[in-house]
């Protein structure tokens, strides 16, 4: 299960809304080990397509160099798709590459840029197999267990 | 000659769950040859038909060698190498 405060699943959301019709892209990082997606890192999708995203490759490297900084690791990995559902394509599954990752799809084919209900639903991804699994949002994050 | 190789999440299979590695080589491609020396199976997950895999990044002293020769680059004591997978996919 995915737990996630609102304020991030609406930070997601606006950031899918904002970029469509093309495909938003971004990470939600965490402590390592967590499980708690604490830090909102929208990113450029540097495809800058409608059917595709790719980071950057040097603010890739520089967000891996911060996340390392912090101890940090991507707790979500969160795209857009602007035209169909929200489930990850076969270009997703071969290309997902981290095992620890939520990987968060929002579908923004309903209302585009505008408001209205998108669908958001997480997977894990891991050698080719996906399983969906549940989201909870909550208002906050319940406080961490190790101080 | 020592560098120091970072290795991401979903290759540490390859080196025991090591983060960050030391091998050996003047450019990148022996660097590589290196590593697959000691965890058998990594090249394949860099290289395909004698390139860099399009969805593997690999920076030397925070420069993609993409744009400094790809598995040519020449490598020297001391220098850092990072692999990260592109984080990449999409509806198409």
């Amino acid at each position: 299960m995915l737990t996630i405060d609102q304020a991030t699943y609406d930070a997601i959301v606006a950031h899918a809304r904002r970029d469509h019709p093309d495909e938003a892209c971004g990470i939600v990082a965490g402590p390592e080990g967590s499980d708690r997606p604490e830090r909102f890192v929208p990113m450029v999708n540097a495809a800058g397509s409608p059917t595709f995203y790719e980071f950057d490759s040097t603010e890739l490297l520089q967000l891996y160099k911060d996340m390392d900084a912090r101890d940090e690791e991507p707790v979500v990995v969160y795209h857009s798709h602007t035209a169909t559902e929200a489930y990850p394509s076969r270009t997703d599954i071969g290309l997902a590459s981290e095992p620890n990752a939520h990987y968060v799809l929002v579908s923004t084919r309903e209302h585009g840029n505008n408001d209205g209900p998108v669908e958001f639903r997480s997977y894990r991804i891991i050698d080719g197999q996906v399983t969906e699994e549940e989201v909870a949002v909550v208002d906050q994050l319940p406080p961490r267990s190790d101080p | 000659m020592a560098i120091d190789v970072r290795i991401p999440t979903i290759l540490r299979t390859y080196t025991d769950g090591a983060k960050a590695v030391t091998a050996d080589g003047a450019t990148l491609s022996a660097l590589i040859d290196d590593l697959e020396s000691t965890y058998p199976g990594i090249k394949d997950r860099l290289v395909d038909n004698g390139d860099l895999r399009r969805f593997v990044n690999v920076y030397i002293n925070d420069e993609d060698v993409r744009f400094i020769g790809g598995l040519d680059a020449d490598l020297a004591d001391g220098d850092q190498v990072v692999v990260l997978p592109a984080v990449a996919g999409g509806a198409r």
